[in-house]
């Protein structure tokens, strides 16, 4: 019996001799002795540091926050534009910032003071965002109930899901900021607005109210040449577009509303804007002028994580108030306009999105029938496609993209081809291109091929 | 009856044995790895912290950043309850993304939800989420060292353990889903925190490396308020360090929508 519970013994001790034998080599970092030393906090020669150590006032909250920039930006154009100057962008910006916030109420002021060597006129025009200012906002935010926001004042404002492509997003746009290159935020120019936002489990509500009409920032001739459809050819300097701007203050105002919700991440929203074209969308015959006809948008978007990536769908229909039956030769057709869009990072810092952009001619038939002018009317449907291509590289302090419309049905594209690097925290220097290619000298980015230009910029950011 | 005794003593010892050599410890790996998760992830129902992140490339260039960071917990179960999270994070500086937001509303189950908002533009732009092992803000840090790795993508074993440490090596389920082959974790017994980290590749080599460096108690939470990231290969580091670190303020669940996004919480940032 011993020696049964001997062998029994020994057996049990050679089967772990033989476990152990079998054991593979343990890998890289799994060898006996090198635990780590414990952190600071949790050896006992030193103690914890007191908590006050580890206090720190973040400064923007404590007082009144300026930050902004420095820039020098150049450009030029790549092809020979007769009606333009070589440049058409040479400038020196100083970008400030003032804004203050406490829980119930805030401001700020953002401004840009500009040296401009292209226009030459350094008189203050807010409206086309020439002259040595340009007051970008100057907003007064308060809560006053729990469920509600106001903001009242200048103000940038954006909604709608598109990327680079705008339904619903009735804000005025900078095109010749944007054409030009100048840093995509310019695009947004800023509305003089009245903001209320309300806030509940059932849905969110968006509202503004403009007295007066904001206008995009539209192509005049002075920086950027266009087709003009009444000479017939392509002008610019030498034919400034001359307009006639919706100005009667509470007449002529503007009114846009958002419902809004997520349910579970997926976000629904629902819109309706009632106000005029943004950009010159008829004409004036008699006065040759360009003029902004009425316009009543209603739509919808939905956006959320499909596969991995980000989809998107909007609606909108642009009721021309102007022409409901769509004869007018003089004011621009209602439209159907349909976007649907999806990004997706598809290796580590490399992200592509590709959207599909449609307009429809509401009434075809009678734009057709009435349509006046040498060059061919528009086709029924307008078809756009775009892609964007992004690379972060060197720790995102290099940044590639790539951003192109491409639009079979009037057979022209727009590339905007960018590079950015961070030299620094405060320093950034950027280069890129707008490149505008058409069949037709007429068509939407075709009539800009003189403008394709090459820029480059140096930023030096400053916080106080 | 001595033969009885024998034969008992005899049993216990071989028994002994047998266990030592299988685990050693009476805690299973997988309450190691939940409550490891629970102290580096989900400390009270809320928190927030005033990061200063310093990312030192191979030349020595040193850029910093620094964010205020909110977290809420969806209420669970009990106190180990470790599933969907919203993350919010403000920035401060540098002045290039002096006010940018970056919102994530973390799910266990799905795809996470992710929002970045640009002031200048006033726009809430919606960033694709698979990608959760790439550079948090350009750091050596990924989204999944700041959020949390979801523990069930890794099978996890208790390699050894002394009188301050599990060391457990964690092996992803989907080897082609990530780029580490295995990583291996030095948890501190008394706290579960993470004092160690080092990430293997394909051929066993390591090349990145994560140390804590200072602990710091916090309404009794014990929580790694300076640390380091490593990346071997590119001879980059990053240093995290959390101030006006505070547990349980009582965040409500709202502020991790659209609203706030565009006009800062200012009462729970400060």
């Amino acid at each position: 019996m011993k020696k049964f519970l001997l062998l029994f013994f020994l057996f049990l001790c050679c089967s772990n001799v033989a476990y152990a034998q079998d054991a593979p080599d343990l890998p890289p970092g799994l060898s006996e002795g090198d635990m780590p030393d414990l952190p600071e906090g949790l050896t006992e020669e030193t103690p914890a540091p007191a908590d006050d150590s580890l206090q720190i006032h973040p400064k923007s909250f404590i007082q009144v926050d300026l930050t902004g920039f420095l820039e020098i930006r150049s450009g030029m154009r790549i092809r020979h534009d007769a009606y333009e100057k070589s440049t058409p962008v040479g400038e020196g910006r100083l970008h400030a910032e003032l804004e203050k916030h406490w829980i119930n109420a805030g401001f700020k002021i953002s401004s840009d003071y500009v040296y401009d060597t292209v226009v030459g006129r350094n008189r203050i025009q807010l409206d086309e965002g020439e002259g040595w200012l340009d007051m970008r906002e100057a907003s007064l935010v308060f809560t006053p109930a729990d469920f509600m926001d106001v903001k009242t004042g200048r103000q940038i404002m954006t909604w709608g899901t598109g990327d680079l492509v705008f339904i619903n997003d009735l804000f005025p746009k900078d095109w010749v900021s944007f054409f030009i290159g100048r840093d995509v935020e310019y695009l947004k120019a800023p509305s003089d607005t009245v903001r209320i936002s309300l806030f509940s489990w059932i849905a969110n509500i968006d509202f503004y109210y403009s007295p007066s009409f904001n206008s995009d920032r539209y192509i005049t001739g002075r920086r950027i040449s266009y087709w003009n459809t009444m000479l017939h050819k392509r002008s610019g300097r030498d034919h400034i577009v001359r307009v006639m701007r919706p100005e009667q203050w509470f007449a002529d105002s503007e009114l846009g509303l958002r419902i809004f919700k997520n349910i579970r991440g997926y976000e629904l929203a629902t819109y309706g804007y009632r106000g005029f074209w943004k950009s010159p969308s008829g004409m004036d015959v008699r006065r040759g002028k360009a003029t902004f006809p009425d316009l009543n948008v209603y739509g919808a978007s939905i956006r959320g994580n499909v596969f991995s990536g980000i989809g998107n769908m909007e609606f909108g229909y642009y009721d021309s108030g102007n022409d409901r039956s769509g004869k007018d030769p003089s004011v621009r057709n209602s439209e159907v306009r349909l976007l649907a869009g999806y990004e997706i990072e598809i290796a580590r810092d490399f992200t592509i999105g590709f959207q599909y952009y449609m307009e429809k001619i509401r009434h075809y038939h009678g734009y057709k029938k009435s349509f006046q002018g040498d060059n061919p009317p528009r086709k029924h449907y307008r078809n756009v496609f775009t892609m964007r291509i992004t690379r972060l590289l060197m720790g995102q302090n290099i940044k590639l993209s790539l951003f192109a419309y491409i639009c079979p049905s009037d057979s022209d594209y727009y590339i905007r081809p960018n590079m950015s690097y961070k030299l620094t925290d405060l320093w950034t220097v950027e280069a890129g291109g707008n490149v505008f290619y058409g069949r037709h000298d007429y068509s939407f980015f075709g009539q800009f091929e003189k403008n394709s230009n090459l820029y480059f910029s140096i930023r030096r950011y400053f916080h106080f | 009856m001595k033969h009885f005794r024998t034969v008992g003593l005899l049993f216990s010892i071989s028994l002994f044995l047998f266990i030592t050599a299988d685990t050693g410890s009476a805690i299973t790996v997988d309450e190691i790895v939940k409550k490891a998760n629970q102290a580096a992830y989900y400390k009270g129902s809320d928190g927030r912290a005033y990061v200063s992140m310093t990312i030192t490339d191979s030349q020595k260039r040193r850029r910093t950043k620094k964010f205020t960071i909110l977290r809420w917990d969806k209420p669970g179960k009990d106190d180990l309850y470790c599933e969907d999270q919203k993350y919010y994070v403000y920035f401060h500086l540098p002045a290039d993304v002096n006010k940018m937001v970056f919102m994530v509303w973390k799910h266990v189950k799905s795809d996470d939800d992710r929002w970045l908002y640009l002031p200048a533009l006033d726009l809430v732009k919606r960033i694709s989420s698979n990608e959760k092992r790439t550079s948090f803000v350009g750091s050596d840090f990924f989204y999944e060292d700041v959020s949390g790795r979801n523990i069930n993508y890794d099978t996890h074993e208790l390699s050894r353990e002394d009188k301050n440490f599990y060391v457990l090596k964690n092996t992803p389920r989907d080897p082609d889903s990530v780029e580490f082959s295995y990583y291996i974790a030095w948890i501190h017994k008394k706290t579960f925190l993470t004092i160690k980290a080092e990430y293997y590749d394909k051929n066993g080599e390591k090349y990145r490396e994560y140390v804590a460096l200072r602990e710091s108690t916090i309404q009794g939470y014990p929580t790694i308020t300076k640390s380091v990231m490593k990346d071997i290969r590119r001879g980059s580091s990053t240093v995290l360090e959390y101030a006006n670190v505070q547990y349980n303020t009582g965040l409500p669940e709202k502020i991790f929508t659209e609203r706030y996004l565009r006009r800062a919480p200012v009462k729970y940032l400060r």
